[in-house]
């Protein structure tokens, strides 16, 4: 071991990154390793940070180790488990000063390719693996288990938690259970016998995780869209949101399956592309069941017509878009909220739509469920606007609830029974002035109710026209439903700071826990600033009174364009002046060292004196 | 096209089917198409064939795309949904719909502009997939309502209206539809009525991907010499393979037939088709010879008419997904949500 800066100490609050090569189950091993550390009550936040490949590339896994909960990207790396001599230079080069190295020590490496600010510490694994193994590809999966045994020795996870969840993951599969227990003691014992162990970063248990649960966005978007009442699902492959239909599938087969008979009550059309998936939906929902579609920037932009089509005929759908690097095919499998506009104003025309903005899965869960209820309120489609921060990584949020007192809400449909009396009906008809007509199911009346569903103009009894006052007639309706939207949608989450502050701070979707981090670390240098977590489109009034009760507002967002910031200023009629984007859009997470750095030397700018006495 | 709306009152004495229904409830709006267009007697044999098959209206759905064939569902069924969707894109919007109810009728309506050029992919995904539907293409080889250009069953060295000749090889939507396993294959022609009415009532009772290929000649864009979508040009090369009647169920047969002149394949539904033979060794049950005999007469620049492939057991989209007999879109909150103690136990398997 070299060392010249100190060696960094900490307990329960660092950030150990694995480098591998992608295809290698290294996945897998480092999410045991994340899940262990849980497991003795310590907060994680694990980032899988992978290439658009299946084998091969470069890949990385970040664990954030923090008893303090905090669920962001930190920055910076206390221990990096080299396991990739393609990226060994940059990955060396992330370490903090101070911070630790593990690497395959089997060959001999030159004296330069090293730090000498690091402690290094060397496990011959390949070594060891051929010893113990002749397969190649035990070789190579068992290498993994092995790394993550001689972590437990140098971090002081408990060998037990890491056993019991081998235990789980391998349940009734005896023949793969312990050679992976054997795995991890192996490369234990090594670590014991020939490492100083503990390092300086180390875990103890704690009791700071409660009872929160682990998951990530897809998986609980797509439970919110099995209690939110979806029955027919319509997709077409893309990263990052396939693993949203393949959980909707697994979750539909486990609670939707009619008990006496076997059978399915929900049907998943994996569609020939994303124009038929969004096809798929729309007639699905005009016939009376909640369909939706799980998509991402490329899957939106094709979908553009059929869109408009369901906003202009006014059709139920819902849209999850996984929000990738973009444009074109951009960076598939990295995290941007880059898609707010092109959905915001999707399809050609005059159209606005509603979206809504999960922080994370529980919220994704949420809305999910909700989108249904505002499909069917508002006749439209709803985006549910997760980045891929939230949909792919698994999360620490707190446990799923549903109130079993709650139903669905189909929205105005018009019954056989209403029909029957004698009840007008007009398709895009407003009889109580909120904008939205009723509508009737196929299939309901033999002689009243039917109506014909186009994209071309028509009147309030659905009838073709291309008379100028009654198209906008149909236009001004259209404003006044979205107007309705409003109140329906959630509201923003305030949150004001500890001291009267002339600053604010604007956020959504995955940036929310580097904004809470962030603040909190502003608010230890005196400078403090009330913050608002915008949760939906259309905007409510308490966003315009929220950015005109503050001098200066700082836009946080994963995009180049400061895209949120143009949907306020379009819609709000602000003053730009006063908002001021802070942007971060390289593909990775947003961090709260960034948004800190970012927002005091803004405000440095601005002459702003941080008040010394903190809050307690 | 005519100006004058359609008299709301019926006659007393018009002839109702067995639900009390009257030809007249099963007409929708005045067609705004052009005088002679052949999508117009196509409309008429819908209207005559859900007559005698007793649907009630409003069960049927009738969806399109674009173009003049989409127009055409609100010249039939008046008392039914109708959806005309966007362009190229019925069978998919037309699939969700189905998926949402097994219950009801779908009827889609296209053409070949909809459904050859920018429709190809929905097209044969649909029927790859086997949704029960009746599919039927309006086919008249031109664009008409952008006014006349060539579209992509245009036969190769066809002369549009203005005397450009076609170079594209054509597309065979008969051919297509068989390859893809469409499970009722038919093609027919808009100026002969008793061989196209009989032809919907089947494939309206058969489950699965029913196909109709109707050659309907645009009389302002191509019914010209040198078009082979016209009305001349399809009489005289009209080549029907066999005529059906079809029979919601077994009937005696009273008329006299040749020795093995008759076929009869019972439906799924117990719908009998009774296929008189008009030539020797078509066999409409055979998929491979029934794909060898089209390519031949088509080579032979013949238009081979008739029920040209049908399984009557076959399944559909539903089956395939072992969806639940009751429509999807009836399904309660109780039945789709799996409520709170479930969710607590899925909670638990995330600690």
């Amino acid at each position: 071991m070299k060392v010249s800066a100190g060696p960094i100490q900490a307990v329960n609050d660092f950030v150990v990154k694995f480098a591998n090569v992608n295809g290698s189950g290294s996945a897998s091993a480092n999410l045991l390793f994340a899940k262990a550390i849980l497991r003795m009550g310590i907060p994680v936040a694990p980032r899988n940070i992978f290439p658009s490949n299946i084998q091969g590339l470069p890949t990385w896994f970040e664990v954030r180790v923090n008893a303090a909960g905090w669920r962001g990207r930190r920055g910076g790396v206390d221990l990096m488990v080299a396991m990739n001599p393609q990226t060994w230079d940059q990955d060396l080069k992330e370490i903090e000063p101070g911070g630790y190295l593990l690497y395959d020590s089997t060959k001999p490496l030159p004296e330069s390719k090293f730090r000498d600010d690091i402690s290094v510490i060397g496990v011959p694994l390949t070594e060891i693996c051929n010893r113990e193994y002749s397969d190649t590809r035990q070789r190579q999966l068992f290498k993994n288990i092995i790394y993550v045994g001689a972590l437990s020795a140098l971090l002081e996870i408990d060998p037990e938690e890491i056993a019991h969840l081998i235990g789980d993951q391998y349940k009734g599969k005896e023949a793969l259970l312990k050679p992976n227990v054997h795995a991890m003691t192996i490369g234990r014992n090594y670590a014991i016998n020939n490492l100083d162990c503990p390092l300086g970063i180390k875990v103890r248990r704690a009791n700071a995780v409660g009872d929160r649960i682990f998951i990530e966005g897809n998986s609980a978007a797509a439970l919110g869209a099995v209690y939110g009442g979806a029955t027919v699902a319509a997709w077409y492959p893309i990263t990052p949101s396939s693993s949203m239909a393949e959980a909707f599938a697994r979750h539909c087969r486990k609670f939707r399956t009619e008990p006496a008979s076997g059978r399915a009550r929900y049907a998943i059309v994996q569609a020939e592309d994303e124009l038929a998936s969004i096809g798929i939906v729309i007639g699905a929902g005009w016939n009376g069941a909640r369909a939706f579609t799980c998509t991402s920037g490329p899957g939106i932009s094709l979908m553009q017509e059929f869109i408009g089509l369901a906003y202009f005929a006014e059709i139920p759908a819902v849209l999850f878009d996984v929000q990738r690097g973009s444009p074109s095919t951009g960076m598939p499998t990295r995290t941007q909220q880059a898609d707010v506009l092109s959905c915001a104003y999707a399809s050609h025309g005059d159209t606005k739509h509603v979206l809504l903005f999960p922080e994370d899965p529980k919220e994704a869960f949420e809305f999910a469920a909700l989108s249904f209820d505002l499909a069917d309120r508002l006749q439209t489609p709803i985006f549910v606007m997760l980045d891929l921060d939230v949909g792919m990584q698994d999360w620490l949020c707190e446990p799923l609830t549903w109130d079993d007192a709650r139903t669905h809400d189909r929205g105005k449909v018009m019954s056989y029974e209403a029909l029957e009396a004698g009840e007008e009906f007009g398709r895009y008809l407003d009889v109580d002035g909120d904008g939205i007509p009723y509508r009737t199911y196929p299939g309901t009346h033999p002689k009243r109710g039917s109506y014909f569903t186009r994209g071309t103009t028509k009147d309030r009894y659905a009838r073709y026209t291309e008379d100028g006052a009654t198209y906008v007639d149909n236009m001004e309706r259209l404003l006044r439903k979205f107007e309705t939207a409003k109140g329906l949608v959630p509201e923003p989450v305030r949150r004001d700071a500890a001291h009267a502050t002339r600053f604010g701070v604007i956020y959504y979707g995955s940036t929310a826990p580097a904004i809470d981090e962030a603040l909190a670390a502003l608010a230890a240098q005196g400078i403090h600033l009330d913050a608002l977590r915008v949760r939906a489109f259309p905007f409510q009034d308490s966003i315009a009174d929220f950015i005109a009760a503050h001098e200066q507002v700082f836009v946080v967002e994963q995009n180049r364009d400061a895209q949120l910031k143009s949907l306020l200023v379009n819609e709000l009629l602000v003053d730009p002046a006063r908002l001021m984007p802070v942007l971060h859009y390289d593909g990775t997470p947003i961090t709260a060292r960034f948004i800190s750095g970012e927002i005091a030397g803004k405000l440095a700018m601005f002459n702003v004196t941080p008040l010394r006495k903190v809050a307690p | 096209m005519t100006y004058l709306a359609k008299p709301k009152l019926h006659h007393p004495d018009l002839a109702k089917n067995k639900l009390g229904y009257t030809h007249r409830d099963y007409e929708g709006t005045v067609s705004t198409l052009c005088a002679g267009c052949g999508h117009d007697s196509i409309s008429a044999a819908i209207i005559q064939a859900f007559f005698e098959l007793d649907v009630a209206p409003h069960r049927v759905a009738k969806l399109s795309g674009i173009g003049c064939s989409s127009k055409t569902p609100t010249y039939f069924l008046g008392n039914s949904h109708g959806f005309n969707s966007v362009h190229g894109r019925m069978p998919s919007v037309l699939t969700g719909a189905n998926l949402a109810n097994r219950e009801l009728i779908y009827l889609g309506v296209s053409g070949d502009g909809d459904s050859a050029s920018i429709g190809l992919g929905q097209f044969a995904h649909s029927m790859r997939r086997g949704v029960n539907m009746v599919y039927i293409v309006e086919n008249n080889g031109v664009y008409g309502l952008t006014k006349g250009q060539f579209s992509a069953t245009a036969d190769k060295g066809s002369k549009s209206k203005r005397g450009a000749i076609n170079n594209d090889e054509p597309i065979d939507m008969v051919m297509m539809a068989l390859q893809l396993g469409a499970s009722f294959v038919a093609r027919s022609f808009s100026g002969d009525k008793t061989q196209l009415t009989p032809l919907i009532k089947a494939a309206v009772q058969h489950q699965g991907a029913a196909f109709l290929d109707v050659i309907s000649p645009c009389v302002a864009f191509n019914n010209h010499a040198g078009s082979t979508k016209s009305y001349d040009f399809v009489r005289e090369h009209n080549e029907s393979v066999n005529r059906l009647d079809f029979m919601p169920q077994h009937d005696e047969i009273t008329a006299d037939y040749a020795p093995g002149s008759l076929r009869e394949v019972r439906q799924h539904d117990g719908s009998i088709l009774r296929l008189r033979k008009l030539h020797e060794d078509y066999d409409p049950s055979d998929r491979i010879t029934a794909m060898d005999f089209l390519q031949r007469r088509h080579a032979d620049g013949e238009i081979v008419t008739g029920l040209l492939y049908v399984d009557p057991d076959a399944g559909d989209l539903h089956v395939a997904l072992n969806t639940v007999e009751t429509p999807l879109n009836r399904l309660g909150a109780s039945e789709l949500i799996p409520g709170a103690a479930a969710l607590e136990k899925f909670n638990a398997t995330l600690r």
